[in-house]
């Protein structure tokens, strides 16, 4: 996982739960099939428009609701580059370091607007908003976090924990 | 300074004489709960890649629940993949058709005082209502204690929720838990442990504790816990555990982020209206509101006492015409004592439809979906857009006898003028 993430902005609202990100009723399918349904709640051509690489940034609560990992699974299958929000759940957070999607909390993303250009460093805690040339203070990745996200994830830390190569 | 019940069971689990809110432990896993949606099917890819050795077999316990029985071919093969693998690991533990894993696990002596407990599924919390500190991962995590036995886990903050005096007739642990997330708010829990205590969480029977301790994810937290007490030992007698059980209580001078106090003799019977959790209010601000479909079940609120209030409501009545009731037991355990009560029979001359122990259409997943424009009020744990079916779709949420009276109206109802005497 890079430390530095530059893509195209997607906004979305408070409370985007994994009912939105990855709707019950197709949970059984596979993940690209799952990923045509991916936000369709509320945004029914997520799927079409998003492309490798966007960022989402949405208001409080993001990622509420399931411990499901097929949320974060549709939106890797997008190759969204990073969820920036005012804040995350608390399963979905850890889902997402474990993955090796990046995530990041910012106090207020209101000022960030749908299509701007933004660049995120994980490790500064820092976001450049290239479009309205302003820099925002966000989170740092959890100390004890970054070595696991330094090696791309929880899967590549338990390897290396455990002595596989 | 003393620890809360979250510190204690994390402190012994991490192998430390004390913990406090904040630290990160390497805790070890005493039981790693996986079902079929988001169980062997997902995790078995990365586990075999790291080895495919489990560290204890003894400690995993997997309950198909999500696919059963299965609508589709896709949900066949994902349980067929589940019941292969619990064989191919030679599992202690496997159980499928019985009903959601929670209460599943409850009922097979899993979940007992002071246990660390890690499941792949949300509601996994429910577990804190017997006094083990469980909260829910994700897949990948799930690969790692799999293979490790531990994982770290922040000690977290704990709120404490207090319920003293005494509940009205009709107004449930449904209504209180409701009315403690509205005042939390969805994420006002993130990151923290609820301790739901006081005299009227003491009065509650094991059944009731469980839906506290369950919903306490829908205010973003990482446990709900009850202290254990005698109503535990002797619960978890009657699953045959009969070993010493250490009964688990916070320090008098335990340090709480927030205490919240409740008289629950003030409260009445709750709703949550779309499409949030949080988003509730008394039932007399929504009472009337119509309904297509009425769902009474779940592991929130399918245990035997939510049937037997039911039933008492239902009892020689016919619910509202042109409407769907869809009982759904939590367990095959409660299904054979409802039905030996004769509470299946009340529900189904009141034109109830019983389905089997499943997560059913709580998720979204099986036997009951709704479609677009339809309306359902449920006794389950989360009405988000989608969550039941359709994303053009309304789900309410409320106690089981809020449930059955609005059955039998056809619109949501208060529960309590089926309830008070005189009026059966």
């Amino acid at each position: 996982m890079s430390f530095i993430i530059r893509g195209r902005v997607w906004k979305y609202g408070d409370n985007i739960n994994t009912d939105i990100i990855s709707p019950g009723q197709y949970m059984s399918l596979s993940v690209e099939k799952q990923a045509e349904h991916a936000m369709e709640a509320i945004d029914p051509t997520f799927h079409e428009k998003v492309q490798p690489g966007d960022i989402i940034v949405a208001g409080n609560n993001f990622g509420s609701g399931s411990s499901r990992e097929t949320a974060q699974m549709v939106l890797k299958h997008h190759q969204i580059g990073a969820i920036v929000a005012n804040s995350f759940a608390r399963i979905f957070y850890r889902n997402s370091i474990n993955v090796g999607l990046p995530v990041v909390e910012m106090s207020d993303t209101s000022i960030i607007q749908e299509g701007d250009e933004i660049e995120i460093d994980l490790l500064a805690g820092k976001i450049i908003n290239h479009t309205q040339q302003a820099e925002y203070k966000g989170t740092k990745l959890p100390e004890h976090l970054i070595e696991m996200v330094k090696i791309g994830g929880l899967e590549p830390y338990l390897a290396k924990k455990l002595g596989i190569s | 300074m003393g620890m809360t019940i979250a510190e204690k069971i994390l402190a012994k689990a991490s192998g430390q004489s004390g913990v406090k809110a904040g630290d990160i432990v390497w805790a070890q896993v005493d039981i790693a709960l996986m079902h079929d949606l988001l169980g062997p099917w997902l995790v078995d890819g990365g586990f075999k890649r790291l080895g495919g050795k489990l560290h204890d077999k003894e400690k995993v316990v997997v309950v198909s629940d999500h696919c059963t029985p299965p609508a589709t071919v896709q949900q066949a093969n994902i349980l067929k993949y589940t019941r292969d693998w619990a064989r191919e690991h030679d599992l202690s533990y496997y159980y499928e058709f019985e009903g959601p894993c929670h209460q599943v696990i409850a009922e097979h002596g899993h979940v007992r005082p002071g246990r660390v407990i890690l499941g792949t599924d949300s509601h996994t919390c429910m577990a804190g209502g017997l006094g083990a500190f469980a909260t829910g991962i994700g897949s990948t995590e799930m690969i790692g204690v799999l293979l490790t036995g531990e994982t770290w886990l922040k000690v977290p903050e704990t709120i404490k929720i207090v319920w003293d005096g005494e509940l009205p007739e009709g107004v449930y642990a449904k209504d209180m838990v409701l009315k403690t997330i509205k005042d939390l708010g969805h994420a006002g829990a993130t990151y923290q442990a609820i301790e739901f205590s006081g005299t009227a969480i003491r009065n509650l029977s094991i059944d009731e504790r469980l839906v506290l301790s369950n919903m306490a994810v829908e205010a973003g937290a990482k446990a709900g816990l009850i202290e254990p007490d005698e109503k535990v030992i002797e619960y978890l007698k009657l699953k045959g555990v009969t070993d010493d059980i250490e009964l688990i209580a916070s320090d008098e001078d335990a340090e709480y982020v927030r205490t919240i106090h409740y008289n629950a003799s003030e409260l009445e019977p709750q709703v949550a209206c779309p499409h949030e959790v949080d988003n509730v209010h008394p039932i007399s601000a929504v009472e009337g509101i119509k309904v297509d479909q009425v769902y009474l079940g779940s592991c929130t609120n399918g245990r035997l006492s939510d049937l037997r209030i039911a039933a008492q409501i239902l009892k020689g009545k016919k619910i509202a015409k042109g409407i769907r009731c869809l009982v759904v037991p939590a367990s095959q355990y409660i299904w054979s004592q409802a039905s030996k009560e004769g509470l299946l029979n009340i529900f189904s001359e009141a034109g109830c439809v019983v389905n089997m122990p499943s997560c059913g259409a709580c998720g979204g997943f099986t036997s009951g979906v709704i479609g677009d424009g339809e309306v359902v009020m449920s006794s389950s744990n989360r009405n988000f857009r989608g969550r039941m079916g359709s994303p053009k779709g309304e789900v309410y949420l409320g106690s089981p006898a809020s449930v059955a009276a609005t059955a039998l109206e056809g619109k949501i109802t208060d529960p309590k003028k089926y309830l008070l005497k005189g009026v059966m």
